[in-house]
């Protein structure tokens, strides 16, 4: 039924594009969610709807949008390749698809997690004379951890299946940028359905796994 | 000693305070929404307020007019807050050490061993239990020690017996009552019952949508009668 895969190029590249998306993420998303869980400003709502609107746009519009910046006579790929550098159908433009794609589940699970955090132990921390920074890292972060890891694993789950915006810009080069959701679909447009069929089962039983270990570290947490 | 002056507007009346405090409990009594919390979040920094000022034994901690505003942390001001704020993901112990990792090598005057705090108040058994597996009696003594490790130079207690029963309420009482003779230091107490404000209250401050009336003289003579009355309840 499953042939051996001759080609892990599509699994590899996957892999290490969710990992540096949820990496970016975090480093971005986090002190976003905490800033907009805590504070009020004027025009929050709007920014608000902007961060959220990857997902719920269609992926071909997030990768339409993303030519439009990077594309070879894009805002910022013109300047870019002046310096001769190219981010359209690169690998690079796989990660920058699978991150603005996935950044808003990151964002959303985060900033609900941040706001469940009750105040007042913060501000107790504050009258013990504890800074910021360390607040943050002993009080605000471990309790909002397993909102924070549901965030991480919904990203990386949402980065490794990204298809729309990710074929726009990066295409489907074999060896290059080809991903598991865009070699499956190239697979079956050209019948070669054992390789679908192997990689449908490789990205099913991972996935399965992430998410049923996460539960199970959340319901261990619980008690 | 702590004196303040303090205006503040809120979004349905304007606070405006003046009191002054030597090493005695002052009670804020009043009903909820009249400004009693408000009051203990300007003193210990985690609001600001419009105008005014804050002095605690002669160090300003806030003044609209001098620019001055101490951050919370470096006011050492303890507070005991309602429910207690205990961090629940910490044990008790972690929890008392808390302020004193932050605070270490900062300050000039010895720091105190939260476990003979502990210990002191009959809770020295439970450090390595959390949060959640103490009952409210003994959240409100871990919670005591934790804020008064770092010998802050005033206490203020937010509605420091809403989480336990009338029976424990009552020992909580004395107990406090207790450890204000120990430490000398101003507690400023917050409560919305009558009951706490004449037992415990030195000074009284009744609040009335941010404003003060000054009740101490009608208090103490209400209190008379009510001390006998908690009293014989304890006895019985």
């Amino acid at each position: 039924m499953f042939t051996q895969l001759t080609d892990w190029f599509p699994v590899l590249l996957s892999l290490r594009v969710a990992f540096i998306s949820v990496v970016i993420i975090s480093i971005l998303g986090l002190p976003l969610a905490r800033l907009m869980a805590r504070r009020e400003f004027y025009g929050k709502e709007f920014v608000e709807a902007a961060i959220t609107l990857p997902l719920v746009l269609p992926p071909s519009v997030v990768g339409y949008a993303l030519l439009v910046f990077i594309g070879k006579n894009g805002l910022l790929g013109k300047a870019l390749a002046g310096m001769g550098v190219t981010l359209v159908f690169t690998w690079y433009a796989v990660v920058m698809a699978a991150t603005v794609v996935a950044f808003p589940l990151m964002y959303q699970s985060a900033k609900a997690a941040f706001q469940s955090v009750d105040v007042n132990l913060e501000k107790a921390a504050r009258t013990l004379g504890a800074g910021e920074l360390r607040i943050f890292f002993t009080v605000t972060l471990p309790l909002a951890w397993p909102g924070i890891l549901a965030g991480l694993v919904l990203s990386f789950a949402r980065a490794l299946g990204e298809f729309g915006a990710t074929l726009m810009v990066a295409g489907n080069i074999p060896g290059q940028t080809q991903t598991i959701p865009t070699a499956i679909y190239f697979a079956v447009e050209s019948g070669r359905y054992e390789t679908a069929r192997t990689l449908v089962a490789i990205i099913t039983v991972f996935s399965f796994l992430v998410v049923f270990w996460v539960n199970r570290w959340a319901k261990k947490q619980k008690h | 000693m702590l004196e303040a002056q303090l205006t503040k507007k809120l979004w349905h009346f304007q606070l405006d305070v003046h009191f002054k405090v030597d090493n005695q409990i002052l009670l804020l009594w009043g009903h909820s929404g009249s400004g009693k919390t408000t009051i203990l979040h300007l003193l210990a920094g985690l609001l600001q307020p419009d105008s005014g000022f804050i002095k605690v034994n002669g160090r300003l901690l806030y003044s609209d007019a001098e620019k001055v505003n101490v951050s919370p942390q470096a006011r050492n001001i303890g507070y005991l807050f309602q429910e207690y704020a205990l961090f629940p993901h910490m044990t008790v112990r972690q929890n008392v050490f808390y302020g004193l990792k932050c605070k270490k090598g900062k300050g000039d005057e010895p720091l105190l061993d939260p476990v003979e705090l502990l210990n002191s108040f009959g809770v020295g058994h439970l450090l390595d239990r959390y949060p959640r597996q103490l009952s409210g009696g003994e959240k409100q003594r871990v919670a005591l020690a934790r804020a008064l490790a770092v010998r802050p130079q005033v206490l203020l207690l937010d509605e420091p017996f809403s989480a336990v029963d009338k029976k424990t309420r009552v020992g909580l009482r004395k107990e406090l009552r207790k450890l204000h003779e120990q430490w000398q230091i101003p507690f400023i107490l917050v409560t919305h019952d009558e009951e706490d404000a004449s037992y415990l209250g030195d000074e009284v401050i009744h609040l009335e949508k941010g404003k003060m009336r000054d009740l101490t003289t009608s208090f103490t003579a209400y209190s008379r009668g009510l001390c006998a009355e908690n009293a014989s309840y304890v006895q019985m």
